[in-house]
């Protein structure tokens, strides 16, 4: 038990150290995990062989996180990017997989490891791009957008290429793997399918894969919405992991690929209600097991290869990325992406990544690649990694100001895109706001913590979202970084406070509206940083009111200047009141001296309503007041 | 000579559709000696604060009126703000002299063509003539009154290209006005500013000569 402590403790420690550095030096966080692999594997020494073992664990969170591409990846949009999904992205990687394939078999290599090293390199790193175009502001240009497109058809191509790499096993390595087997102890792979004939075989892998889909559709969501109605957090995590394992475990005893079905799970899960919530609890344990993966792979480079080695690492390195770069150039000049997109578009999926690890150490479990070369390639990966964040430096130092200077001159783009717009809490008063904004054109993400209520809205076709929204991770997954502006319509008072107090803190950008409940609780969301607060109640009583004094006999127009009298004079109160509330002491804020303010402003109210100025006008309706009688013949004088 | 500061009340109440007005109120707004007040923006609910608009009155020696000419007068906005601020007491009447000696035009845009607003067009008289309510306002608070400066067939201005002659036109009046160069005196026989316009242009160029042998 102490070994499992103080391996933990070696890893976390290397990782809260280094990947924050490198997150500032503006690295990202990928190559801040193989850094700290690098500082306590081959540079200190301090972990061994056991990464192996580990590394096989933190392939788990690979899974997790094609469950999570598959969750991002709703049908619909899906089919809306089919373009440039098959063809922008398909077309890279055959043509890129084709050329290392050609170049591999020149260095006389066998054909299947060719292939092999071909598929590998084809691929990008979505990590270390996605991050940094979010990092930069990068992610809504064209460049961006159409690596995006890249990236997903890359991380899809990745399943078949899993289900594809065995069949490629070279006959020796797997007879010497056999031979070292039969030594060492044999172990049986749990499997259902094993000794099974053909028909059966193909007709279990079906019915699994349907059952994947069949059960996700119909039987998660009661699945979920009983659990959540439970109203206990951590079982809805349990839940939401048992879902994940469960597929994963299914599909290794039929002898498929768990990233297969896990992302065919997400796919499934993606229009529904709990995809939000789903995302922040999945992203954490994703996350750290794919931290963890890196940190092995950084562990596992072997620095006297990389010594003996240095010229060809470092040439095969660059070659790969020119490839890269040029075969995304070419591509980028057929689907007209033009100017300064055209470089970011080639620059930025230059290099290989993480499942270009991922593939080598699978290629080396399933005897494809002999394991002195794989730990060459290793290297031209890792490195090529590396170089990323210099060639986005590149773009931005020398790239981008050449074609600055010719944009300045367009004008401006009439209608901006709008940014998204949070709504938390879709009760009775978030509704309405939500259909206020969507019915002209707003994007919105509409979260409640309400199962009933997001299942209702949801039969009406509006689109919301089960969680509860002062998680931090949830909020994060709704896309806080990017949103304009977030309604607070939640109905708990501490925890709206709470929120307004998170979110201006963490997102300072980001405009908080918020609903109060009354005067106190519109002083403190205002003491939290909220930009607008009003009492919910308050302009429905306003109207009440008013129909209630015309319905007394009052001319209705004149009712309309009493509210808007009364709303002035209120609103200049108020604020008046609210400095009273700040120097109130602390848990009583409504002290002696604010109540004495309140009643003195409710007497200044009803003199603001009746008393005529000066013979001048009540301000009630001033100005629709009539000059003084007689005052026309003074005009003569 | 005595640097004017300009007031532009703007009223416009469907900005999205505009293709002159929105144009010279953004030129307006760009102009540090102008105070562009986009009246429908800041009073969407008709509310207007009298004692801010009288305040602003009083801080400014030129007020121009910019709208759409609806029905031969102004947007609604612009007359509820006549008959709210300019009370008596303060436009008009006993001690009503706090806009006394400032200078007040309206710079509108008209759909019909410039060959309607004569006795002998459908509307039957020029525009000078139409907005004469405005320019006995004017009188009867003791301001100067300075002829409209005025775009006819507004709808089509864009198509035919005469929005940037427009433009180029309203920034040098704004400069003028700022640089006092304009009177009621030398503009009193002009229906609009724009037929005057070369004229006001000679009569800058002698006042710029002047200054220069004063120098």
């Amino acid at each position: 038990m102490t070994i499992y402590f103080v391996q933990a403790f070696i890893y976390l420690v290397a990782a809260v150290i280094t990947v924050p550095l490198a997150k500032k030096l503006g690295l990202g966080s990928v190559l801040g995990y193989l850094i700290a692999g690098v500082i306590i594997g081959p540079i200190t020494g301090i972990v061994g062989q056991e990464t192996i073992t580990i590394q096989h664990f933190a392939e788990f969170g690979v899974v997790m996180m094609l469950f999570l591409v598959g969750l991002e990846l709703e049908p619909k949009m899906l089919w809306k990017m089919r373009n440039r999904l098959l063809g922008l992205g398909g077309l890279q990687v055959l043509i890129t997989t084709g050329i290392f394939t050609l170049i591999a078999l020149v260095f006389k290599q066998p054909w299947t490891v060719a292939l092999a090293i071909g598929l590998i390199f084809s691929l990008s790193s979505t990590a270390i791009v996605l991050q940094t175009f979010n990092e930069k502001g990068l992610s809504k240009t064209e460049g961006g957008q159409n690596a995006f497109s890249v990236l997903l058809m890359q991380d899809i191509a990745v399943i078949p290429m899993l289900a594809f790499i065995p069949m490629l096993a070279l006959p020796e390595l797997i007879e010497a793997a056999q031979q070292v087997q039969s030594t060492a102890e044999h172990h049986e792979e749990l499997s259902l399918v094993a000794g099974l004939p053909t028909w059966a075989y193909a007709s279990a892998i079906l019915a699994s894969i349907s059952g994947v889909i069949v059960l996700g559709h119909f039987l998660s969501r009661p699945l979920f919405h009983y659990v959540a109605s439970s109203g206990l957090r951590e079982i809805f995590v349990a839940t939401a992991l048992l879902l994940v394992v469960g597929i994963a475990a299914l599909m290794s005893l039929v002898g498929l690929s768990p990233a297969l079905g896990t992302f065919l799970a997400g796919v499934v899960l993606a229009n529904s209600e709990f995809r939000h919530e789903l995302e922040s609890n999945i992203e954490p344990f994703k996350g750290l097991l794919l931290g963890l993966f890196f940190i092995t792979v950084g562990a596992g480079i072997n620095f006297a290869i990389l010594n003996e080695n240095l010229v060809l690492i470092i040439s095969l390195t660059l070659a790969v990325m020119f490839v890269k770069a040029l075969v995304l150039w070419i591509l980028a000049v057929i689907f007209k992406i033009k100017d300064s997109n055209r470089w970011l578009f080639a620059l930025s999926l230059a290099q290989a990544g993480e499942f270009g690890f991922v593939l080598l150490s699978f290629t080396l479990q399933n005897h494809v690649i002999p394991s002195g070369l794989v730990s060459i390639l290793q290297l031209v990966v890792a490195l090529s990694m590396f170089l990323t964040p210099v060639l986005f430096i590149v773009f931005e130092k020398v790239i981008l100001p050449r074609y600055q200077a010719s944009n300045n001159q367009k004008d401006f783009d009439e209608i901006d895109e709008q940014g998204t717009v949070i709504i938390a809490g879709v009760g009775r008063f978030g509704q309405i706001v939500n259909r206020l904004l969507v019915a002209n054109g707003v994007k919105t993400v509409v979260l409640d913590h309400e199962v009933s209520q997001v299942e209702n809205l949801r039969k009406i076709h509006i689109k919301s979202y089960f969680g509860d929204a002062t998680r931090p991770e949830l909020l994060h997954t709704a896309g806080i970084e990017s949103a304009k502006m977030l309604v607070i319509a939640i109905d708990n008072k501490e925890e709206a406070k709470e929120l307004t107090h998170y979110v201006k803190h963490n997102y300072p950008q980001v405009k908080v509206f918020a609903r109060a409940f009354d005067k106190g609780h519109s002083y403190e969301l205002k003491l939290a940083g909220a930009d607008y607060t009003i009492n919910e109640t308050y302009h429905s009583a306003l109207e009440l009111g008013g129909e209630a004094m015309t319905n007394l006999g009052f001319h209705p127009f004149s009712v309309e200047h009493k509210k808007s009298a009364f709303v002035k004079t209120e609103s200049d109160a108020s604020a008046q009141l609210y400095k009273q509330w700040q120097h109130g002491s602390e848990g009583e804020k409504f002290d002696p001296d604010y109540r004495k303010l309140f009643i003195q402003l409710e007497e200044s109210m009803k003199l603001a309503m009746s008393a005529d100025r000066m013979d001048k006008h009540s301000s009630g309706e001033r100005g629709w007041t009539p000059p003084p009688k007689g005052y026309e013949n003074k005009f003569d004088e | 000579m005595k640097n004017k500061k300009i007031l532009l009340l703007f009223a416009h109440p469907s900005q999205h559709r505009s293709e002159v007005n929105a144009e010279m109120f953004k030129l307006a707004t760009s102009l540090d000696f102008v105070t562009a007040v986009d009246l429908y923006a800041e009073y969407p609910r008709f509310n207007i604060d009298i004692d801010k608009e009288q305040q602003r009155l009083i801080s400014h020696d030129i007020v121009i009126f910019q709208f759409p000419l609806y029905w031969y007068s102004t947007p609604a906005i612009l007359k509820e703000w006549q008959d709210l601020v300019l009370e008596y007491g303060f436009a008009y009447g006993t001690d009503g002299e706090a806009l006394l000696d400032k200078t007040f035009l309206c710079a509108i845009t008209a759909g019909g063509k410039k060959e309607a607003y004569c006795a002998q067009g459908y509307n039957h008289f020029n525009l000078r003539e139409l907005l004469q309510p405005l320019e006995q306002t004017a009188t009867l608070t003791g301001m100067n009154y300075l002829p409209p400066f005025a775009l006819y067939s507004s709808r089509s201005a864009t198509v035919e290209n005469r929005l940037d002659l427009h433009l180029t036109q309203w920034q040098n009046l704004l400069h003028a006005l700022h640089q006092d160069k304009i009177s009621s005196q030398n503009t009193q026989a002009m229906i609009t500013l724009n037929s005057g316009y070369q004229e006001l242009l000679n009569t800058n160029q002698v006042t710029k000569t002047t200054n220069k042998e004063a120098l």
